[in-house]
């Protein structure tokens, strides 16, 4: 009996285990699709045609400051990176790196942000400023149609396994990570909206409900007040942190950056 | 941060009509809103859109405040001469701005 009994205990125990597991296993979801997937058709006809996608607006405003001299060092992006469409190639698609100097994970913007500041000697644009999103914009483009491939591994490795804590991390009043809506529930409806899987790959893209373009960490913002969480502020290390992860998880997609969203 | 984004085919033959679309960066502010202080926002949008094809007007809309921020305006003219199809438009400051782009009609 007592044998038995162990022997019940053992397995619950072994149970229990695997499903701990699971839950911190990296899960993605299979098939990997889109944001782009969950829009309204009019909504991605919008993104398809270049001269309808209001996100092009500010694309157009990072190509005329990209050639800009700037701050005491009278320096332009162009000055040191030469022409975008060449230099700036499938860069974006490796975002967030960890930067060797500083042995930071930076995301796009902060890097724009770090070259303002420390090479062109200049004001550092603000988050979510119209010259921030604009660059951010205009460089995320010259990698559109490429893949999302960000190294986790060396260096990145202890950013990523706090971004994915961070995403399997329940949070708010609500009490929900972002695994319960984008692994267990993408596809379904949440109130007036469907759910999407959560990639980053359309950002900074224009979201309908802003009429402007905004990063990722704005969008994410916006999830942790969904769940009624505290949100972190901009450039926030957990933010970057959970955009790798994100950026890992959405291997197999193409950055489609300005994206329209609803 | 003001931007237009306009396209129109350089080239058309005569007597076809040629899709004319201009996507113009603007809050359009519609005043009905307030602030996080609860002061009314001034309305602020595009009155007045007006489009010229050879030194002749043929396109003119007065927009209102329910249309969406960057504003998306497509329309079409007939070619009839090679010229510059020009557009102008002013908002509520009264800042009036403009862009154009040529048409060869052969």
């Amino acid at each position: 009996m007592l044998y038995r009994q162990r022997l019940a205990w053992g397995a619950l125990a072994l149970l229990l285990a695997a499903t701990v597991g699971v839950a911190q296993e990296p899960i993605r979801p299979d098939p990997v699709r889109s944001g782009r997937d969950f829009q309204a058709p009019e909504t991605r006809a919008m993104q398809d045609d270049d001269g309808a996608n209001p996100g092009m607006l500010w694309v157009a405003r990072g190509r005329a400051l990209w050639d800009e001299a700037v701050g005491a060092a009278r320096r332009s992006c162009a000055s040191c990176h030469g022409r975008a469409d060449e230099t700036m190639r499938g860069v974006a698609a490796q975002y967030p790196r960890v930067d060797p100097s500083s042995g930071r994970l930076l995301n796009l913007e902060l890097r724009i942000q770090q070259c303002r500041g420390e090479r062109q000697d200049a004001p550092v644009p603000r988050f979510e400023s119209d010259e921030l999103l604009a660059l951010t914009a205009y460089v995320a483009h010259q990698s559109r149609g490429m893949p999302v491939a960000v190294s986790v591994d060396g260096a990145a490795r202890p950013f990523f396994d706090a971004g994915r804590a961070a995403y399997f991390q329940r949070i708010g009043q609500l009490n929900l990570a972002c695994t319960h809506c984008h692994d267990a529930n993408w596809g379904r409806m949440l109130r007036g909206d469907r759910l999407s899987q959560g990639h980053g790959n359309a950002y900074p893209a224009y979201r309908l409900d802003w009429q402007a373009v905004g990063s990722l960490q704005r969008r994410l913002r916006f999830c942790n007040t969904g769940v009624r969480a505290e949100p972190h502020p901009f450039g926030a290390a957990e933010y970057v942190a959970l955009e790798l992860y994100l950026a890992w998880r959405a291997k197999g997609l193409t950055v489609e950056s300005p994206a329209v969203r609803r | 941060m003001a931007q237009a984004l306009v396209k129109i085919q350089a080239q058309a033959k005569r007597g076809e009509a040629v899709e004319v679309r201009a996507l113009i960066q603007h809050p359009m502010e519609t005043g009905f809103r307030r602030d996080d202080m609860g002061k009314p926002i001034a309305r602020d949008i595009i009155r007045e859109f007006v489009c010229t094809y050879a030194g002749e007007e043929v396109l003119r809309a007065e927009l209102q405040p329910a249309i969406a921020a960057n504003p998306f305006l497509v329309f079409h003219v007939l070619a009839t001469e090679s010229g510059e199809v020009a557009f102008r438009w002013t908002d509520d400051k009264g800042v009036v701005q403009s862009e154009s782009a040529r048409l060869t009609v052969s």
